[in-house]
């Protein structure tokens, strides 16, 4: 029988990989060595950059006023990955176990919308939320408000975009993991006196765990480094991260210091995905 | 697995939360994910300026859309840089797959991580990245920001899809076709472009239709290289929505909603039937 892999290098194996090595390396590698070499220069006042070794554009973070904005994405990220499980969970969990024939169907329903412009599903937030919109409208159709109240630039609207683009990102991963998931076992638990709460929470909850992980990390990952909801539902209230490198990078032509904070947002996010390697293994990021 | 209890419905319930309660979240969690959406399409055959009430059907807004020739003239772009980006990506991703599956090879985790990183990076950080690259490399040689840097950075996001969509396709690929093949004397070329190729082909049409569909949506990573010059659609809309909300927008939103699913559900169900095709 032939070998069914090629061991080792070859002629063939390095053409193979000649494109993408070089593709990859020039515009993918290469510009990231540029944006760390540039977080350690000094910008100069007309937008140019010397480079050296100067640690005070990652020094600048640590300014209240950055400060605050960073802490300020990661708790917008966090929470909206909180809501994102708490109407993720349920949806995933119906659609394994009460989908039926309709399993697939209710499936695709989630992807659909993922699949449009990350700005379109924005601006339909921005239409709604807007002046006296469809939501102000139902507000005080309910008689909850008197009058138009101010829902757009706040920063709940900054979340609801948020959740609104990201949720699939969640239900995808927990249907594969609830997907894999033995009915028997849920029955075991059940015979040995369990009631359903502890049945879910001691058997078919952890066993979901990976799931939970992976769809977590999916979703944090974007609305750590979002910047276009929050520019379009946002206001000077909701900067995020991604707002202030943008700022950096367009406005205010500080480099430099634009350098310095997309270095640490890919750094904690790559180590987000390292430590969930670590923990789960890389088949189930290919599974989504 | 449902047929293993004998009590289904009630053997499944989350918790202690009843079907009913079950049924009635997901209901509304559907709702959430579509309102929105059936909104934004409804109000562009609005007969008013208005985005918020109904006042009749017309199809103006979907005329004004047709007579601007800064929409057209951005979804030319797109279309180009999409197409242009696609072939290149499809190509070097398709020869990427094959390596990593068909070969063990030192080096080859390292190969795997950076396709990785490449799916996984935040894309406001490809994006600074690759303008200051451009700014500092490109703009010296003479070479401006505009359709070129944005082909170059569509392919550079999309090579890793198409090469974890050909790749699922490889390992699922039974080999012994092409072994025959060789036996009977074919070159390895001739292999790949007579046998392994046409029994690819549905992998490597998805990752194209991939490729397209992200490269034509891309909004973050353009918006930082695209330069002043050239703008695609998805910027174009950015820059509309910033003007202000109008039903053109809602318009031109309904029409690249439907032409992205008509895109999707057209190529799954082709690649569907080709797939049926070949057992």
């Amino acid at each position: 029988m032939r070998e069914r892999v090629a061991k080792g290098w070859s002629a063939g194996l390095a053409a193979l990989l000649a494109p993408v090595t070089l593709w990859l390396g020039a515009f993918f590698l290469i510009p990231l060595l540029f944006i760390v070499a540039f977080s350690f220069g000094t910008s100069e006042v007309y937008g140019g950059i010397t480079l050296g070794f100067n640690p005070g554009n990652y020094l600048k973070v640590f300014d209240p006023l950055y400060l605050k904005i960073i802490v300020r994405s990661l708790g917008i990220a966090a929470l909206t990955t909180l809501i994102c499980f708490l109407l993720g969970y349920p949806l995933a969990y119906f659609i394994v176990f009460k989908g039926r024939r309709w399993r697939n169907a209710l499936v695709l329903l989630v992807m659909v919308p993922f699949w449009t412009s990350l700005l379109i599903r924005a601006y339909a937030w921005v239409v709604i939320l807007g002046g006296n919109g469809i939501a102000n409208k139902t507000l005080q159709f309910l008689g909850i408000t008197d009058g138009p109240v101010n829902l757009i630039f706040t920063p709940e609207a900054v979340l609801m975009g948020m959740t609104y683009s990201y949720l699939p990102f969640m239900v995808l991963p927990l249907y594969a993991a609830l997907e894999k998931f033995d009915v028997r076992l849920k029955e075991a638990g059940k015979d040995l006196g369990a009631s359903r709460w502890q049945t879910f929470l001691r058997v078919t909850f952890p066993l979901s765990l990976p799931g939970v992980i992976a769809g977590s990390i999916l979703v944090f990952i974007p609305s750590a480094g979002e910047f276009v909801i929050p520019d379009l539902l946002g206001g000077s209230q909701t900067v995020m991260t991604g707002n202030l490198i943008q700022n950096q990078f367009l406005q205010s032509r500080d480099w430099a210091f634009g350098s310095a904070l997309s270095v640490l947002l890919a750094v904690l996010l790559l180590g987000a995905i390292m430590f969930y390697i670590r923990r789960v293994g890389t088949d189930k990021l290919e599974g989504v | 697995m449902a047929a293993t209890t004998p009590k289904g419905s009630r053997k499944g319930t989350m918790g202690g939360l009843p079907d009913w309660g079950l049924l009635l979240g997901s209901v509304l969690v559907y709702l959430f994910l579509y309102a929105p959406i059936a909104v934004l399409i409804f109000f562009s055959f609005n007969s008013t300026r208005s985005t918020q009430v109904w006042t009749g059907f017309s199809l103006e807004w979907y005329g004004q859309l047709l007579s601007d020739p800064t929409i057209l003239q951005a979804l030319r772009t797109s279309l180009t840089v999409g197409v242009i980006a696609t072939l290149i990506a499809t190509v070097i991703g398709t020869m990427t797959a094959l390596a990593l599956s068909r070969h063990s090879f030192r080096g080859r985790a390292v190969a795997d991580t950076a396709i990785y990183a490449a799916t996984v990076m935040p894309e406001i950080v490809v994006g600074v990245s690759l303008l200051v690259f451009f700014v500092s490399v490109f703009v010296p040689m003479g070479i401006q920001l505009g359709i070129t840097t944005i082909v170059i950075a569509h392919v550079a996001f999309t090579i890793s899809f198409v090469t974890i969509v050909v790749r699922a396709r490889l390992s699922g690929m039974d080999r012994s076709v092409e072994e025959a093949a060789q036996d009977l004397g074919a070159s390895p070329v001739q292999t790949f472009f007579r046998v392994t190729l046409p029994l690819i082909l549905p992998g490597v049409m998805a990752g194209a239709l991939l490729a397209f569909t992200l490269s034509f949506d891309d909004f973050v990573i353009t918006f930082f290289i695209s330069g002043v010059g050239s703008s695609t659609l998805p910027l174009k809309i950015y820059s509309m929505i910033k003007f202000g909300v109008s039903p053109v927008i809602n318009a031109l939103s309904t029409v690249v909603l439907v032409a992205t699913l008509f895109l999707i559900f057209g190529g799954s169900r082709l690649l569907v039937r080709k797939e049926n095709a070949q057992e």
